[in-house]
């Protein structure tokens, strides 16, 4: 520990400085009443180019996408590279997609995905399935941000021997960020995203320019990857892909992004947003991160290059890849600059994880306890309690991670990535559409969960000796082909919920059952800025206890 | 015409806006980041980069100009 210390200090002053930012935030562009779930959940609906591009880059690219897309490409080479297509597909997707969301969701006064499909299908069932989705799915993902935090400290050899002691500095980081997300709500996590990706622009600006001057350059990394991979016996990993990954790699790709901007808490950073071309802009500029992302995937390379072994794992035998990237910092920088890359990776675990948690805490106030415990919920109230749920959520993944193996969430997260992919057709193709039929949808989303879960258990890994949920690159052969080829479990499971959603909607409008009422209008989805018809909260308020119950 | 009282002629007006043939161009960087066929392959290498990592950051650059693009022509313009 003695040796880190340099480390540790810096990692601890610049943690401390941004956890003060954290607090001042609730004052900073300060609204008239925090009170109101536009304000401490969505950030008062206002943020331009700047902040949203800080705030949607800080929440899309986490610390533990920092540290585990390099330990992925450190383990089994091109596979890992799946996160720079993943991040370009992305952005076209959201530049058609949720902008319309962003437009509907401003004249209904919708904070969440749920929101909207209850009023578009008229069903709170289906939007309380959209809603239930989207908080499982986001748990592990917080709960992650502990993963990558820990690797850091563990580098940083600040482990103590009891199950507290090892994670008492976690517990005390997400206390404080508990505190400052209850105080300041989503300004909270907006300001300290600047200094977050300040950070890490520097540490990765550096990282890839000291580094492979120090390793002989990029030809001699990517030839010590090479020859690394060509002596291990494994046959899926590589620096370019074989026969059998493409469509894996493809599928994934595609899958993880439609997965993401399903996220809630990617929604809730451009719902945040003050206008339509604030979205728009924000398409061509965020990929400034993808290259960010694409270089850091590198370091897994520079890391094999560099002769990095991992530290070792939780279970005896094992080794934990996360620790591959901090190591790498630890052996290469001087203490003062590790320090800083730690801190820029710490600091990036507490900035998604702040927006996954409002995002999860302003489900369960509009879709469960606004629906279904307090229909007369006033505004004060329903930010009130988002307030609390947000606490309650942190505490949660707190306790995933400390008293539970991380593998666990890291196999919730996959399992995650799988289920979020299921609200697709009510939340994504529902903007486009309201040819499906309501109850379709619901018995669509139950068969893509059936389909994913099974998928998922069936997956086994003979390297780590995991019969189930090993991964989610699924062989075709359990379908009966004759290949060795696999393909990401998401996509099937959503072409499946497709496919009887369609098949039922047929069904449901041959025997002419009611699909209730669209509270959308048409123009709605192209609504802008200073849009006359924009519902203002009071009266919105009024229009909703209208609206008769399906 | 006052801007928001009948809703057919909004609701057309604003279509046009919104479905405009631009719109197609993003489907480019969404298909071509998922051929591996034209990336998986080491040679030619790029400052020490195989074919793969260079060619797919590259898309990056394709991405940003694509939206870009789109963005440019389908902005409103004038009436706002």
């Amino acid at each position: 520990m003695r040796a880190h210390l340099t480390e540790i200090i810096v990692f601890t002053f610049l943690f401390l400085l941004v956890s003060a930012m954290g607090f001042v935030a609730a004052r900073w562009r300060a609204p008239r009443d925090m009170a109101h779930l536009d304000e401490w959940g969505l950030g008062g609906r206002n943020f331009g180019g700047w902040i949203t591009w800080f705030l949607v880059g800080g929440d899309l690219y986490t610390a533990y996408t920092f540290v585990a897309v390099p330990a992925l490409v450190f383990g089994a080479g091109a596979m890992g590279f799946f996160a720079v297509p993943y991040t370009i597909v992305i952005y076209p997707l959201v530049f058609l997609v949720l902008c319309r969301l962003w437009s509907v969701s401003h004249r209904h006064g919708y904070v969440t995905p749920a929101d909207f499909v209850r009023n578009r299908f008229d069903s709170p069932i289906l939007a309380l399935l959209v809603a239930i989705t989207g908080i499982l799915a986001t748990m592990p993902y917080i709960a992650l941000q502990l993963v990558g935090i820990e690797a850091v400290l563990k580098t940083m050899g600040v482990t103590g021997e009891s199950t507290i002691a090892r994670h008492l500095p976690i517990i005390i980081a997400f206390a404080i960020l508990a505190a400052y997300t209850y105080q300041s709500g989503l300004r909270a996590p907006a300001l300290i995203a600047f200094v977050k990706d300040s950070l890490i622009y520097i540490v990765i600006l550096v990282a890839i320019i000291y580094l492979p001057y120090k390793l002989g350059g990029w030809g001699d990394i990517f030839n010590a990857a090479d020859a690394k991979f060509k002596a291990s016996p494994a046959p899926g990993d590589g620096i370019l892909l074989n026969a059998n990954n493409q469509l894996q790699y493809v599928t994934l790709a595609f899958g993880s992004a439609l997965a993401l901007f399903l996220y809630p808490h990617s929604i809730t950073g451009v719902l945040a947003s003050r206008n339509r071309d604030v979205i728009k802009r924000n398409m061509s500029a965020l990929p400034a991160y993808s290259l960010l992302l694409g270089l850091i995937a590198l370091l897994g390379y520079m890391a094999i290059a560099a002769g990095v072994k991992p530290l070792p794992g939780a279970t005896q035998g094992s080794v934990d890849g996360n620790t591959v990237v901090p190591l790498l910092f630890d052996q290469q920088f001087p203490d003062w600059f590790a320090g800083v890359a730690y801190a820029a990776i710490g600091i990036g675990a507490l900035v998604p994880a702040a927006i996954m948690s409002i995002a999860a805490a302003n489900l369960f106030t509009r879709n469960i306890y606004k629906e279904y415990l307090k229909r007369d919920a006033t505004a004060a109230q329903e930010a009130n309690v988002s307030k609390i749920t947000s606490l309650v959520v942190k505490v949660g993944a707190v306790a995933c991670i400390v008293f539970l193996d991380p593998q666990f969430s890291i196999d919730l997260q996959l399992i995650g990535g799988v289920i979020i992919l299921q609200t697709l057709p009510a939340v994504a193709l529902g903007l486009y559409t309201r040819w499906f039929h309501r109850t379709a949808l619901i018995a669509g989303w139950a068969a893509g969960m059936a389909m994913g879960m099974w998928m998922l258990y069936q997956i086994a890994n003979p390297a780590t000796g995991k019969k189930h949920f090993a991964g989610s690159a699924f062989p075709l052969s359990e379908f009966g082909f004759d290949t060795k080829k696999t393909i990401y479990v998401g996509i099937v499971a959503v072409l499946v919920n497709l496919v009887v959603a369609a098949l039922l909607t047929l069904v449901l409008r041959a025997a002419k059952v009611s699909g209730g009422v669209d509270h959308t209008t048409p123009d709605d989805y192209f609504a802008d800025e200073g849009d006359p018809r924009v519902v203002p909260g009071a009266e919105r308020d009024a229009d909703s206890a209208r609206e008769p119950v399906a | 015409m006052a801007a928001p009282e009948p809703e057919a002629p909004t609701t057309a007006r604003s279509r046009a806006k919104d479905h405009s043939p631009w719109n197609w161009l993003l489907f480019i960087p969404i298909v071509v980041p998922l051929i591996p066929a034209l990336f998986n392959a080491d040679s030619p290498r790029l400052f020490g980069f195989p074919r793969f990592y260079w060619l797919q950051l590259a898309w990056i650059i394709l991405g940003v100009a694509t939206t870009t693009l789109v963005y440019q022509m389908t902005k409103k313009r004038g009436d706002r």
